[in-house]
């Protein structure tokens, strides 16, 4: 179960809208927080606080991309290949993190550092190819300024 | 012309409060809070301000709609969840100019007679959510925000919701589903979110650019606002400019300034003296123009002229070196992905046209494959809930109408020209 500090959490954003249910995103992203990835347990936790069934809460997480249905590495990089970060050779930068990192689109690292999700567009077309590590935000990629940023991510 | 979404905002503190109040901030909603909110509806119509998140439907117009609806609570959504990849046009005010933002939805709360509105945001965007939350509460210790805005006795609370990486939640009655906690999948219209949006409520929802556009339709007056850029859609517009340019970035001006002036006078050309082949103009579901035909005006109306759309204003430059097919192929894989799944043409014509392309792509193309094509965008085209699946196939039709030869030579070959 979600310990107290988390259920005060959760009830805090409950009071803010007119229905519990408008609750559920930003629960789903705390279990995600606690768990790591919103593992059944986690799920569970999530429909108990908001009273919820429980197949409801997995039918609206699964639409999400956000939120992950396996286990992920210690960091999440989310790397986007759509068209513009594409053109500038996005595509070439997917290989060189699986070369060099070991892990392929949709997999973790063996070491468990790195998950790696293709991403659609995240904003920063301007400055292709762009990426996210967990939450951070990093552009204007080439292979020598991805091992840079990725060397900072124990 | 005069920057007013982008002012200051090479100021490295643009988003505090103190700073966006030395440059003006907040001056047009103690103005408002003067106004009664139907002369602020007035300037609006007359300011002919339209959406800008893509459909262009006039604002005043939309508002009129919710003000005459006598049910209450409203609530004013602003939807942030800027997801069409090329755009990227809303992140410079959500980062660093986010008073202007709330300065617009106070405003426009007091003259909906709304007194709760959400951002909606984009999960891709965890640091203009941290942002905006701190602007909020910023807003609240200085009483822009509040039960007793400014002292003057109205009230405009405002929140921010996350989205979780759904395209389709930029669609205004998914992201209601969403903000309910619900899968992002459009609802039937009518009943309008006007009269039935948010928990059943009116509800107005608002591109955080139109909203943006207020205090400037309030500071200059709506006769000088129409005055701007286009005739038939006024106002400044911000472009995002992106792909094989020399100077990406977001540029702010007039409606209306040509496509060619946007690439080359502002953006400054194609990259590494290349030529240009061809652009994708409002966003990838927006259909591609060759480089022969972009002397034309970026407006809802010229450009629906020109055989495309304005869509979201997100400029995607191609250069000669780039293959069609691939972007083709690239942009479906993006509408399967996001298709919602609710109805049977986009949610099997999205995967049906992906796989074809990724055959053609990959050199197994079979004969009849073009044919093919566009049989599945004719039983896709206006055969769909919303706009998603029709932009989908609009996109496959746009290529092969321009750029037919690159398809027929991958099939035949079994490559192309620009294999890297
Ligand atoms: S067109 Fe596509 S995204 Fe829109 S409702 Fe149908 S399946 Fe969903
Ligand atoms: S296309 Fe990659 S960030 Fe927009």
């Amino acid at each position: 179960m979600f310990n107290e500090t988390v259920l005060k959490e959760i009830n805090d954003i409950r009071v803010k809208y007119p229905d519990r249910r408008s609750a559920l995103l930003p629960s789903l992203y705390i279990a995600q927080r606690e768990f790591g990835w919103l593992s059944h347990e986690a799920m569970l936790c999530v429909s108990k606080a908001l009273n919820l069934p429980e197949a409801e809460v997995r039918g609206t997480a699964s639409f999400y991309a956000m939120f992950k249905n396996k286990p992920v590495g210690r960091h999440v990089i989310q790397l986007c290949t759509n068209i513009s970060c594409m053109v500038l050779g996005a595509e070439k930068l997917v290989d060189f993190i699986g070369n060099k990192y070991g892990v392929q689109p949709g997999g973790i690292s063996q070491d468990g550092r790195f998950s790696l999700v293709i991403m659609e567009c995240i904003g920063a077309c301007g400055t292709a190819p762009a990426m996210l590590v967990d939450t951070d935000f990093y552009d204007n990629l080439s292979e020598q300024r991805i091992e840079e940023v990725l060397g900072k991510y124990k | 012309m005069e920057k007013f979404l982008l002012k200051n905002i090479e100021n490295p503190n643009s988003a505090d409060v103190d700073e966006y109040v030395k440059v003006g901030g907040y001056r047009n909603l103690s103005k408002a809070l003067y106004m009664q909110p139907k002369d602020i509806l007035e300037e609006v119509k007359k300011a002919g301000l339209r959406g800008r998140g893509g459909a262009g439907f006039p604002t005043g117009m939309k508002w009129s709609f919710a003000m005459a609806d006598p049910k209450f609570p409203k609530y004013l959504l602003c939807n942030a969840d800027e997801g069409e990849p090329g755009t990227f046009k809303d992140r410079p005010i959500l980062e660093k100019n986010p008073h202007l933002l709330i300065e617009g939805m106070t405003i426009s709360g007091y003259t909906l007679g709304s007194e709760y509105g959400y951002i909606y945001i984009r999960g891709e965007y965890p640091y203009a959510k941290d942002v905006l939350k701190k602007a909020i509460q910023q807003a609240y210790e200085k009483n822009y925000l509040g039960d007793n805005i400014l002292g003057k006795g109205k009230r405009f609370h405002l929140g921010v919701y996350q989205g979780a990486g759904a395209y389709i939640c930029g669609e205004e009655t998914a992201l209601i589903e969403s903000i309910e906690g619900r899968k992002g999948q459009p609802r039937n219209k009518p009943p309008f979110p006007v009269n039935v949006g948010a928990w059943n409520m009116p509800t107005i929802v608002n591109n955080v650019e139109t909203l943006s556009n207020l205090p400037y339709v309030l500071e200059i007056g709506g006769e000088a606002y129409s005055k701007i850029g286009s005739k038939d859609c006024p106002g400044p517009k911000l472009y995002s400019v992106s792909g094989c340019v020399e100077k990406p970035g977001v540029y702010e001006l007039p409606m209306g300034t040509s496509l060619k002036d946007i690439i080359y006078k502002h953006a400054g050309g194609i990259r590494n003296g290349k030529k240009l082949k061809a652009v994708i103009p409002g966003g990838i579901s927006t259909p591609v123009l060759p480089a022969a035909n972009i002397d034309c005006a970026m407006d809802f109306v010229a450009m629906q002229k020109a055989g495309s759309m304005l869509g979201s204003g997100a400029v995607i430059v191609l250069d000669e070196s780039v293959c069609m097919v691939k972007v083709t192929y690239r942009a479906l894989k993006f509408f399967e992905h996001e298709s919602c799944g609710k109805c049977v043409p986009c949610r099997e014509g999205t995967e049906w046209l992906r796989k074809i392309l990724h055959r053609i792509e990959n050199g197994q193309g079979r004969e009849g494959d073009i044919e093919l094509l566009t049989d599945v965008t004719w039983i896709m085209s206006g055969k769909t809930f919303c706009p998603l699946g029709d932009g989908a196939a609009g996109v496959v039709t746009g290529m092969l109408k321009y750029f037919r030869n690159e398809f027929e030579e991958h099939i035949k070959n079994g490559k192309c020209e620009f294999v890297s």
